[in-house]
């Protein structure tokens, strides 16, 4: 069941990445093709999730939408756990008064609540994909700091470590040859959640008018389908439906690893 | 206990300061200047130099901050766009947001918890299998798809609901059940683990030995041991209700501080977004702490850690 899980997630988080990688090719028209007097036509043979009030082909915006979501998922992923390593494993191994200042922020930046300083700070640095990447990332890196600085405070003291520490090894290399090859684990499945979470912030920052402007996302088509609910609900559902089975596919995957590797009764 | 809830309070206040600085200092992240942003490029250089003292950035930023603080405490400190101060304009809709948390909290309990307790009693069945896929679906439902899809079928199908607006219990219904349905999820899952930590205690098995019957074993034994994480986790949840507020309101036009927030963005009144986003960040640290100072009241274990 759980591998079925990850397999599940795994495939789509596989589809996410080629959707957004043959975009050009996958796409029956131009995202931004205009056709005004074709607009708001229901899915048809040649349309098949219908268009837009411009005219423009819902399944080709659906598709370059992967795009967004996927860059702004893997980017501030991927920016997040460097941060948040870096911070967590300097906090973690010296303690004192760096971890004492480092805690402190992660405490300031946790008094918010989910993505409220994301909202703030796009509405503030203004709409675009790079500031959602920055605004996510900003509060991002916290998650992993603490849990990255957890698992160095029970690692350093293990015996592994005091052996390489006794033969000498430099404080940076028993992090980064010793320690963080052990926290490894958690780190990545907290990472596959972080990549849910990141899909669906920016869906949502861009349903509030804050994400990338210009771009085809689903968060935004999912804006401007709720002004035709009645006459064109087709334009809601099938943006939704995409954010829905990507974020179940990472949570699937995310629950299937930790489930797999980080629990020890289900490993036995 | 006293000690410790000193402590806690204490630990609180760096957390409220720190806060209250970054959301000062969102003004002069802007780029560029933040008055020409306000009041876009056609502004006179009056009306500029008048924001501008408004907001005393013609300041240093030590004078700018305690301004800022004062202004807010006074009153002094006005919307652009309303001309009204921005603390009336936040009080004014905290109520709603209120209003709106304490009912999707209280439809997310209802569900949640029979649905937990059921899954803990049928570990490994049908039953617990529905709870996991709900609680996965649950937190995987984007709030800013399921609200249109409810107005799709309760409102415009088949009439039963309003689409939008506040006002009695028929308005609550749906942005409820959208704002409610992830933290149901978290409950469910949270409702059931508790409960089988608290089935596998020896204290258990010694009242089943003394012949308790097993629904008087789980009512009045396990369930009382499982409740203080659930209550733990409704409350700490209750704080997260409020940033999903702010999407709810949004597609309900529910009149509460989180469309007041959208609202201010859209106008680019920055002294109101400052004004929401601190409230908004106030109540869910003082919601956590007034959780957290509860469970240390309920739970002796807790109490007794604090005293080791």
């Amino acid at each position: 069941m759980r591998r079925a899980g990850v397999i599940l997630g795994a495939l789509v988080a596989l589809l996410l990445v080629a959707t957004a990688l043959l975009a050009p090719a996958l796409a029956p028209y131009s995202p931004k093709q205009q056709a005004l007097c074709d607009g708001l036509h229901g899915p048809s043979a040649q349309h098949w999730l219908g268009q837009d009030k411009h005219g423009r082909d819902v399944l080709s915006r659906l598709i370059y939408g992967a795009r967004v979501s996927a860059i702004v998922g893997l980017a501030t992923v991927t920016i997040s756990a460097l941060i948040g390593i870096l911070v967590g494993s300097l906090s973690g191994y010296f303690g004192g008064a760096l971890d004492q200042l480092f805690m402190r922020v992660v405490d300031v930046l946790q008094a918010f609540p989910g993505i409220l300083l994301a909202i703030a700070l796009a509405a503030v640095l203004g709409p675009s994909l790079e500031n959602v990447i920055l605004a996510l990332s900003l509060l991002g890196w916290v998650g992993y700091a603490r849990l990255v600085r957890g698992q160095v405070l029970v690692e350093r003291e293990k015996d592994y470590v005091q052996a390489a520490r006794a033969l000498g090894a430099s404080p940076g290399r028993i992090v980064l040859r010793h320690l963080l090859v052990n926290v490894s684990a958690p780190v990545i499945v907290q990472a596959t959640f972080g990549m849910a979470a990141a899909i669906l912030a920016e869906a949502s920052l861009s349903f509030l008018g804050l994400g990338a402007q210009n771009l085809p996302s689903w968060g935004a088509m999912l804006n401007e389908g709720q002004s035709f609910l009645r006459t064109a609900p087709y334009l809601s559902i099938f943006p939704g439906l995409a954010v829905l089975v990507t974020v179940l596919g990472f949570n699937f995957l995310g629950d299937g690893l930790r489930d797999l590797y980080l629990t020890p009764r289900s490993r036995a | 206990m006293r000690s410790y809830l000193l402590k806690r309070l204490l630990l609180t206040l760096p957390v409220l300061i720190g806060a209250s600085v970054l959301v000062f200092l969102f003004i002069h992240l802007i780029p560029g200047d933040p008055v020409e942003v306000m009041l876009g490029e056609s502004a006179s250089p009056a009306d500029r130099a008048a924001l501008r003292h408004q907001l005393h950035l013609d300041e240093p930023l030590s004078v700018q901050f305690g301004l800022f603080f004062s202004g807010l405490a006074t009153g002094k400190l006005e919307s652009i766009f309303y001309r009204e101060p921005v603390s009336r304009k936040v009080f004014a809709r905290l109520g709603a947001t209120f209003e709106l948390a304490l009912a999707a909290m209280a439809l997310a309990c209802l569900f949640a918890l029979p649905l937990g307790i059921v899954a803990a009693l049928r570990r490994g069945r049908w039953a617990d299998s529905l709870s996991t896929g709900f609680a996965l679906l649950g937190v995987s439902i984007p709030n800013f798809w399921l609200g249109p899809m409810l107005i799709l079928v309760f409102s415009l199908k088949l009439g039963w609901l309003p689409v939008s607006g506040r006002g009695g219990l028929y308005h609550l219904a749906l942005p409820a059940l959208t704002l409610g349905l992830a933290m149901a999820a978290l409950l469910s899952r949270m409702t059931r683990a508790s409960l089988l930590e608290a089935l596998s205690e020896p204290h258990l098995t010694a009242a089943r030995a003394r012949g308790l019957s097993e629904p008087r074993v789980i009512l009045k034994h396990a369930l009382r041991n499982a409740a203080v994480p659930i209550l733990t986790i409704i409350g700490l949840q209750f704080g997260a209700l409020l940033s999903g507020a702010i999407i709810t309101e949004t597609i309900f036009a529910w009149p509460g501080l989180g469309r007041l927030l959208i609202e201010a963005i859209q106008t680019r009144d920055f002294p109101l977004v400052q004004g929401s986003v601190l409230a908004i960040a106030l109540t869910y640290v003082m919601v956590n702490l007034i959780t957290d100072l509860l469970y240390t009241a309920v739970d002796p274990r807790v109490r007794l850690e604090g005293r080791a």
